[in-house]
């Protein structure tokens, strides 16, 4: 790692004063940035630690919405959200590793949108809005492709507002070396349609898949959606799958997510 | 250089740190408590695996700053106030839980951070809790045997492979 000044801030404000400086970058719970800033991929002049702002962590529900403050750990989410969004921590739930799941932030993985990364699905497919310091932005503007996102230089997520679904479920094809998504598949039903969110399979990142989205407003079956298919154009291909495989996964984990969403 | 404190088994502890400092640094460089192994440096392999306030963690994926106040423990501070192998421990040793021993510090915390939320784990549910833990050596059979037997449970059950 190249050598850099170190802040940890106990408020959002004194956070946003430290981030005025050039290249200083925010830190999350590292487990993506960590092992980027040791193959000196990046260089921050200085990192500002959002993991001691109490504003930040923590899980609300209300209003037919649950709130995460951006800093909230995705064992935190496992365990707070079970109750009123079962589907979502469920997946928290199977991020990674334990020690993983310890450190690694709903914010810092939104920010990174690494097109394998599970949470940008349950985000796209809840229709959720990314708050950040200056604004809110639909997830459906906020997702740019593979690692970009709507976000400026020096802005940070503050919380991600996710409105509770009728059911949901989150299936996860995992890539068991990395345990990051080969495919994953986040359907959620609301009362007005169906959303269908997909990560780990398109060049693009995580995408709607608007076809078995209209399908299952009709009809919220996995038979539903039986004769349709996602075209591999797309798709990733690399060593642990073709670019055929993975669109065939997308409809496999779209009907296993729809079979079994609560 | 700013200085970080915190405590490390019961005891407390500080020093002189760079921003880049890991945890895992500051432990075994900084405090001479080598026990917590660095395999990977990667996040994959969990031979670092310490507690921070009651929580497994990479300890090369955090910086020793953001452990400033914390209570951290590490594979020095597992055994009994007299010195002798604490359960988890003795359980390794009984159940051939280890070869090389590389990868043991990380599994005994992780074991132990498991069984703390799960005194009774299923056999499955210890399989998918040491999924960042990797060992080289031992087919992971013993360890999961071990950790049964850590918990008070019947290991007989378990086939022999
Ligand atoms: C072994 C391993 C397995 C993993 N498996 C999975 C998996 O199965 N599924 C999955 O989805 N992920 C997985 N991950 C990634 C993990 O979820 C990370 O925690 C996550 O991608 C990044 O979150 P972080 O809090 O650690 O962010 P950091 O590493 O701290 O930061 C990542 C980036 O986000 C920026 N950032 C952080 N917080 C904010 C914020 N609030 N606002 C704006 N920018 C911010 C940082 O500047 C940095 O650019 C895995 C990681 C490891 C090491
Ligand atoms: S050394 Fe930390 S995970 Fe391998
Ligand atoms: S005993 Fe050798 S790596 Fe596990």
């Amino acid at each position: 790692m190249y050598a850099f000044d170190f802040d940890r801030p106990a408020t959002l404000d004194a956070a946003l004063a430290a981030l005025q400086d050039e290249d200083a970058q925010a830190l999350g719970g590292g487990q993506t940035l960590i092992p980027t800033l040791k193959q000196r991929l990046a260089q921050p002049s200085k990192l500002v630690s959002l993991t001691a702002i109490p504003e930040l962590s923590g899980v609300r529900a209300d209003d037919g919405a649950l709130t995460i403050g951006a800093a909230t750990t995705h064992a935190a989410v496992a365990e707070q959200a079970a109750g009123s969004y079962p589907a979502l921590a469920c997946l928290a739930a199977q991020i990674g590793d334990p020690a993983v799941r310890n450190r690694g932030t709903i914010g810092g993985s939104l920010a990174n949108n690494d097109p394998s990364a599970c949470y940008p699905a349950a985000a796209l497919a809840s229709g959720a809005t990314i708050v950040t310091n200056a604004r809110q932005i639909a997830a459906d503007d906020y997702f740019q492709g593979m690692f970009a996102t709507a976000l400026d230089e020096g802005e940070i997520i503050t919380e991600v507002r996710f409105p509770l679904p009728e059911k949901a479920a989150y299936m996860k094809f995992e890539q068991p070396a990395s345990r990051f998504a080969l495919v994953g598949v986040f359907v959620a039903k609301y009362p007005d349609g169906v959303r269908v969110a997909v990560t780990g399979a398109s060049e693009e990142g995580v995408f709607r898949w608007t076809e078995a989205e209209a399908a299952l407003s009709a009809d919220f079956s996995p038979e539903a959606i039986a004769g349709l298919s996602v075209p591999s154009d797309d798709m990733i291909g690399d060593l642990h799958g073709t670019p055929d495989y993975r669109a065939h996964l997308v409809g496999v984990m779209t009907a296993r997510a729809v079979r079994d969403a609560v | 250089m700013t200085k970080v404190s915190m405590t490390v088994n019961g005891r407390p502890v500080s020093g002189e740190v760079e921003g880049r400092t890991l945890l895992v640094q500051f432990l075994r460089e900084g405090l001479g408590l080598t026990g917590t192994h660095v395999g990977c440096d990667t996040s994959q392999c969990g031979a670092c695996v310490v507690h921070v306030d009651g929580r497994a963690v990479k300890s090369c994926t955090m910086f020793a700053q953001e452990a400033e106040g914390a209570e951290v423990v590490t594979i020095e501070g597992m055994a009994n106030a007299d010195g002798s192998l604490s359960v988890i421990q003795q359980a390794f040793q009984d159940h051939h839980g280890l070869q090389c021993g590389f990868c043991t510090p990380g599994m005994v915390m992780s074991a132990a951070a498991l069984l703390a939320d799960n005194p009774h784990p299923s056999e499955a549910e210890i399989r998918a809790y040491l999924e960042g833990n990797i060992c080289r050596c031992t087919g992971y059979h013993n360890i999961v045997k071990a950790i049964m037997a850590a918990s008070g449970q019947d290991v007989s059950a378990i086939a022999a492979e």
